[in-house]
């Protein structure tokens, strides 16, 4: 469902030019709970915006869900973004202004959604991540664990193709982390497809299979 | 969508309430000071023009400079009131004489005419009667002085059936005018001594005047405006001096009401452009709030677009706040003026100060286009973003 053919992405530091992605090749498959690991300036980063069509390649081939998508217009990527990528970041990334249940509605309205599908499905995610009863509540109002828990409402909510969460324990104390990746493996055990970046091994050793990135360079960690 | 955008533009503009004023005033002052400007210029533009009008509303008066050896008389003047196109018409000589009651005496400006000259000239009777067209038919030496003759002759204004002497002729006096503001001529003449006698008795009195009339005034007729007056009249005196249009000379008063409305215009037109040019100055600071805004909200942006907003999404959303912002200060500033313009009204009881739709839809037309030109830059800015660049913003 995702490949990476030789997929390289350099820029212009200071005139001189980084190489964040060296021939990248990667597949991930329906269904699949993929864990990519790397320490910080490996690449990750890099990695993740490419899968989640927020950044272009700079060569190579990437195809999601049967779509080479490395030609999309800004217009098209943000389509995609809003169709098929749930996205989950480290720092939950929740706009302040908005109660949990309107940022949780965003990416519908989006969508266009008419507004009494949107509710329905909003109270739905909502529920799933148990927090509809504080839905009218800020993300300043809310712990580590419940922002997160609506970032994760805010993902699953469009029924993406695909969940990205880039560190998403990162934020969180170990015991809040554990009901996040329970939540990571509900979604995994209804069919979703999960790829999770992390530089802790011990949160990367949770996923089926994992995948390592070292200067640029993406190899299989076997198990 | 539109609604949706609209909806996070008002939110945004709540969720700063003091910001948001403070850019607004702005557009407050800029609105306030248009339309007070431009009404304060219309209220007192309408009250001269009103004045001017009412000075004997509007008559054109008429001098014959070469009659062709056919000179008008006074029947030819009456006639002219039979025409449809024309009110009014009254012959006017006038020459100085010495007039003297007792044993006071001074110079007199006497004017020969006829009754018509009263409404023509909106002159005011204080005591007695004007002219009477018996009057006139009759030579009688009957005399309408104003005010300050009659203080100076006898010492009162109440001197009905005095006589007094012109050049050594004794006249009765039958009325006296009324000091008047509503009277140019009343207002013109005012501490001079004026007569009006019958026009036939001043021919007869003094030979200077002779049986041409070469001076006279006429008003427009019920349903006619002066300009079809004027068309008619000079078609007659065309017809009668050989088609000369030298011979004659028409000229009216809405010549100085056009003077008056040109002078207000370029007034309005110049205050109305300086109250603009702090209507841009407002809409700057919009301009500069929706910048630091832009600014400020850069991680918000990236999160919308990660999620899925598109380019169109967040330029509406900004350019909705700048609209906004615009047009509450809009209408908190047509609201000041109102209130204001009230109160200038209330304390000047002549005249009335009032926003006219005009310049209330212009500047509610100004504001929205200030709104929208000084908030597609910042909103462009905005929508432009890259998305992992705003996502990485931290601020």
């Amino acid at each position: 469902m995702i490949v990476l053919k030789d997929i390289c992405k350099t820029y212009q530091v200071g005139g001189e030019t980084v190489r964040a992605l060296d021939n990248a090749n990667m597949h991930i498959y329906q269904g699949e709970f993929v864990g990519i690991i790397g320490p910080s300036g490996s690449g990750k980063s890099t990695l993740m915006n490419i899968v989640g069509c927020l950044d272009l390649p700079t060569s190579g081939q990437y195809i999601l869900d049967g779509q080479p998508i490395e030609n999309y217009s800004e217009r098209e990527l943000t389509h995609v973004r809003n169709k098929k990528i749930g996205f989950i970041f480290q720092s939950f990334n929740l706009i302040p202004k908005l109660t949990a249940e309107e940022n949780v509605e965003l990416p519908l309205i989006y969508q266009r959604v008419p507004r009494h599908e949107r509710q329905e499905r909003v109270e739905a995610a909502l529920n799933r991540v148990g927090l509809w009863q504080r839905r009218q509540h800020r993300p300043t109002e809310l712990s580590g664990g419940q922002q997160q828990r609506v970032a994760i409402a805010r993902a699953l909510v469009t029924q993406p193709s695909l969940f990205l969460a880039d560190e998403p324990t990162g934020n969180l104390d170990s015991k809040t982390s554990e009901e996040i990746m329970d939540i990571f493996h509900e979604l995994h055990s209804q069919g979703n497809t999960i790829v999770l970046i992390t530089h802790d091994n011990d949160v990367a050793a949770q996923a089926a299979r994992r995948i390592r990135i070292r200067d640029g360079h993406v190899t299989e960690v076997e198990e | 969508m539109i609604g949706q955008s609209a909806k996070m533009a008002v939110k945004a503009v709540w969720g700063n309430k003091l910001r948001s004023f403070l850019t607004m005033l702005g557009i407050i002052i800029g609105v306030f000071a248009l339309v007070v400007l431009v009404s304060l210029v219309n209220g007192a533009t309408d009250y001269v023009t009103d004045t001017i009008s009412s000075l004997g509303g509007s008559y054109l008066s008429v001098s014959v400079s070469d009659d062709k050896g056919d000179p008008l008389t006074l029947d030819d003047i009456n006639a002219l009131m039979d025409e449809e196109e024309i009110g009014l018409a009254a012959p006017l000589a006038s020459l100085s004489a010495t007039g003297k009651a007792g044993h006071e005496s001074g110079t007199v400006y006497v004017y020969g005419t006829t009754p018509a000259y009263q409404s023509i000239n909106n002159l005011g009777i204080e005591y007695g009667t004007f002219l009477r067209q018996t009057d006139v038919e009759n030579n009688n030496y009957v005399v309408v002085i104003n005010q300050t003759m009659a203080d100076e002759l006898f010492g009162t204004n109440d001197c009905l059936g005095e006589t007094l002497t012109l050049n050594g002729t004794k006249f009765t006096v039958i009325g006296i005018l009324a000091d008047d503001d509503n009277s140019m001529t009343s207002m013109i003449t005012s501490g001079m001594m004026v007569a009006y006698v019958p026009y036939t008795t001043a021919r007869r009195m003094f030979s200077s005047i002779s049986s041409s009339i070469s001076s006279f005034y006429i008003t427009s007729g019920e349903n006619a405006t002066a300009e079809e007056a004027n068309d008619r009249l000079t078609e007659i005196l065309m017809a009668r001096f050989g088609q000369d249009e030298d011979a004659f000379t028409i000229s009216d008063n809405s010549m100085i009401e056009e003077a008056m409305s040109s002078v207000t215009n370029m007034l309005e037109t110049l205050l109305g452009g300086i109250a603009a040019i702090s209507l841009i100055v407002g809409g700057i600071g919009i301009m500069n709030i929706m910048l630091v805004s832009v600014t400020e909200r850069t991680k918000e942006i990236g999160i919308r677009k990660a999620i899925g907003a598109g380019r169109g999404v967040i330029l509406t959303q900004f350019l909705i706040e700048a609209l906004i912002i615009s047009l509450i200060g809009c209408a908190l500033g047509l609201a000041l003026s109102w209130v204001t313009l009230k109160i200038v009204t209330a304390l000047m009881d002549a005249v009335t100060f009032s926003i006219t739709p005009t310049i209330a839809s212009l500047s509610i037309a100004f504001c929205m286009a200030i709104g929208l030109l000084f908030g597609l830059y910042p909103a462009n800015k905005a929508a432009n973003k890259p998305p992992i660049e705003a996502l990485r913003y931290e601020g």
